[in-house]
């Protein structure tokens, strides 16, 4: 965790410059593309959404930090991808049906994003046959819903039964979050897991994603 | 456009008072000398489809008889009933306007039968924002809004009102990443534009009935960034100055037209009193059953309609939960017009306990301590356009929350004031005409963000 420190700082600080130059100065070096991942940018982000939770940094800080890493991991990936390197996880993404709000989708998709996983966001007044869909084009691990209010809140225990009966409930964990949504509703419906904040999604998808 | 603010003086700015009252529905005067409370209501978790339409319509009926009987119980003399529609009743204009039908007749019947002086406030959703980037000015989101704001008469509302979202698109982003540079933008270019655009046919649609085009609110805008800001996730005196940059957009309403009270969520209302002299609806440790906020009690200090924002139709200990939000209303309406009956002096004192109580607490709160209301109102009113009167409300407001927290006056974590001091840069360098801005603008906001030409902007 030395040579490449720089990256590390880079990220936390939200450097988005500098973050991208010192990726190509350590590829340039010969560095794998792995280690840089999952030395510096990972443990960054990690240090990112830590400073977060303890409430020392706002959104927008982090916001800043996860760019400077999707700067960066934009010169790895492709490299990963040639080598046959896999993201974390792929999540399907979206507001549910009836509903608009997205700003808390949005904030977990980045979170997401910084946490290495490949986000497939589907926007909002998202139906169930289009995460069916998605599920399907993009072999997807995860799938996490938003909603805000009560009144759609029903549209996640629909989308879960369409899911079921297209036979692809199997290939996924399901993660729910939103203002209104309870552990009990989560329990309820049969979703897989619940987040009360965006600044938690990474670490149950990890756990997801393992399980 | 204004040049001086209506109200003229602190002494003057009062609840339950405003410059231009609004008399409607049957017998209510809003600003003519009392609060009055404004209950609003909504379903518990129901899917609203036309298979659950018999529940949802026995719901509400259920909702306005438990509201109104509890008001002749608790010797109200006026109420007005807010129904904000939810989106599939905007959408098919008939439903939206079916439940309008059932509330209008039971706020009749009892006008008749009790004396209970009543009106309808009627809110559709601004349902152009489910299409990305919206259409704000064509297609079926918009046709479906003026059809319903075109039957509101005839169903029987009495005001109608709109929490409108031109500028959404961009401002949502803006927000979470506390860029007051495209939050300006947001609000003052295309938020503003989009009111006239909006307002013009909602006075139209309201011409040649007795329905009053009431007002509008930054809730999309503003309220989103204090709701963020009270999670953690973005620094209040952001939010704070969100809060006073919306004011110039919310005017725009009433200089088309719009005659009050503004929303009850539209926390800006006491400048629109201040400037326009209309009465204003607020919510605040009312309104704890729909969201948290750091203005309970100041949000009250100067309105002239008090309310609960939205409760859902769930069972409590006492009661269900509208008809327990109506009596929270009545009891603190009573202590408001109490306090109004006794003198000037009481009403004042009243009215600076319940900003004294909040304003030092939050940054939020302290920009809406009356004398500052009027203090930045003025300072808005310098402005010749709303671009302008924008940038001059995010410049005072700055500037007024610098003051405060040099002074102790208001109560700042180091980190809120180390965002403070990163801010005034952001509001010294806002480009000085909209001309300018929209040139900034064009180089960073995505393309496909927005539609300049639904804004008139080509």
């Amino acid at each position: 965790m030395s040579e490449w420190t720089k990256l590390y700082d880079a990220v936390l600080n939200g450097d988005a410059d500098t973050a991208r130059s010192v990726t190509d100065e350590a590829l340039a070096a010969g560095t794998d593309p792995q280690t840089l991942v999952n030395d510096y940018m990972i443990p960054a982000m990690d240090e990112v959404g830590r400073r977060f939770e303890a409430n020392d940094f706002f959104v927008p800080e982090l916001l800043i930090a996860a760019r400077a890493m999707k700067g960066a991991l934009g010169k790895i990936r492709p490299l990963l991808t040639a080598s046959g390197v896999k993201p974390k996880g792929r999540v399907v993404l979206g507001t549910v049906k009836g509903d608009l709000h997205d700003i808390g989708k949005n904030l977990v998709a980045a979170m997401l994003e910084g946490g290495g996983f490949e986000v497939i966001d589907l926007g909002v007044d998202v139906s169930a046959e289009k995460f069916i869909e998605a599920i399907r084009d993009e072999s997807a691990d995860i799938v996490a819903m938003s909603a805000l209010l009560t009144t759609t809140m029903p549209s996640m225990k629909n989308t879960i039964e369409a899911l079921n009966e297209a036979g692809v409930r199997g290939n996924v964990k399901i993660m729910i979050g939103g203002a209104p949504i309870t552990r009990e509703y989560a329990e309820e419906i049969g979703a897989d897991s619940y987040g009360d904040s965006a600044a938690t999604a990474v670490g149950i998808a990890r756990k997801l994603v393992a399980s | 456009m204004n040049t001086k603010p209506a109200v003229e003086s602190l002494d003057a700015f009062l609840f339950g008072r405003a410059p231009h009252p609004v008399t409607c529905g049957r017998g209510v005067e809003i600003g003519g000398g009392r609060m009055i409370p404004e209950i609003n209501f909504t379903l518990p978790g129901i899917e609203v489809t036309r298979r659950n339409w018999d529940e949802i319509r026995r719901q509400y009926e259920e909702m306005v008889r438990g509201v109104l009987r509890h008001a002749v119980e608790l010797e109200v003399p006026a109420v007005v009933v807010e129904f904000e529609t939810l989106p599939p009743m905007t959408q098919t204009p008939e439903w939206g306007l079916e439940i309008t039908r059932i509330l209008a007749e039971n706020c009749a019947a009892f006008s008749d039968r009790h004396g209970l002086a009543t009106a309808l406030r009627v809110t559709p959703n601004d349902t152009r924002e489910f299409r990305r980037p919206p259409l704000m000015r064509r297609g079926e989101h918009w046709e479906q809004m003026v059809r319903f704001f075109d039957g509101a008469g005839r169903a029987g509302a009495d005001l109608l009102a709109i929490e409108s979202t031109g500028g959404k698109e961009v401002c949502d982003d803006a927000l979470v990443n506390a860029d007051l540079r495209r939050v300006v933008f947001a609000l003052g270019v295309l938020g503003a534009r989009d009111m006239g655009f909006l307002w013009e046919q909602i006075v139209r649609s309201c011409r040649n009935t007795d329905v009053v085009p009431s007002g509008d609110t930054a809730c999309g805008f503003a309220n989103t960034a204090m709701t963020l800001a009270w999670k953690g996730m973005i620094p209040k005196v952001f939010a704070a100055l969100v809060r006073v940059i919306s004011v110039p957009r919310s005017l725009v309403a009433f200089e088309t037209g719009a005659r009050g009270p503004s929303k009850d969520c539209a926390y800006e209302g006491p400048f629109l009193k201040a400037i326009a002299g209309v009465p204003i609806s607020m919510e605040g440790r009312s309104s704890a059953c729909a969201h948290s906020s750091p203005l309970g009690n100041i949000a009250q200090a100067v309105c002239d309609c008090w309310s609960n924002e939205s409760v859902a139709n769930v069972r409590l200990l006492s009661g269900y939960a509208p008809v327990v939000s109506m009596e929270q209303l009545a009891y603190d309406c009573r202590l408001a017009n109490a306090a109004l009956d006794d003198s000037p002096e009481a009403a004042r004192s009243l009215r600076d306990w319940l900003a004294s109580s909040d304003a030092s607490l939050d940054p939020q709160a302290y920009v809406l301590r009356p004398d500052i209301v009027l203090e930045i109102s003025e300072e808005i009113l310098t402005g010749a356009t709303t671009y302008e009167r924008t940038i001059r409300a995010a410049r005072a407001g700055w500037r007024i929350l610098d003051r405060a927290h040099r002074k102790a006056a208001l109560n700042l974590t180091p980190r809120e004031a180390r965002w403070l001091g990163r801010m005034e840069s952001a509001v010294t360098e806002l480009p000085e005409t909209e001309a300018e801005m929209r040139e900034a603008m064009a180089g960073e906001i995505p393309a496909n963000a927005y539609l300049p030409e639904e804004y008139g902007l080509t």
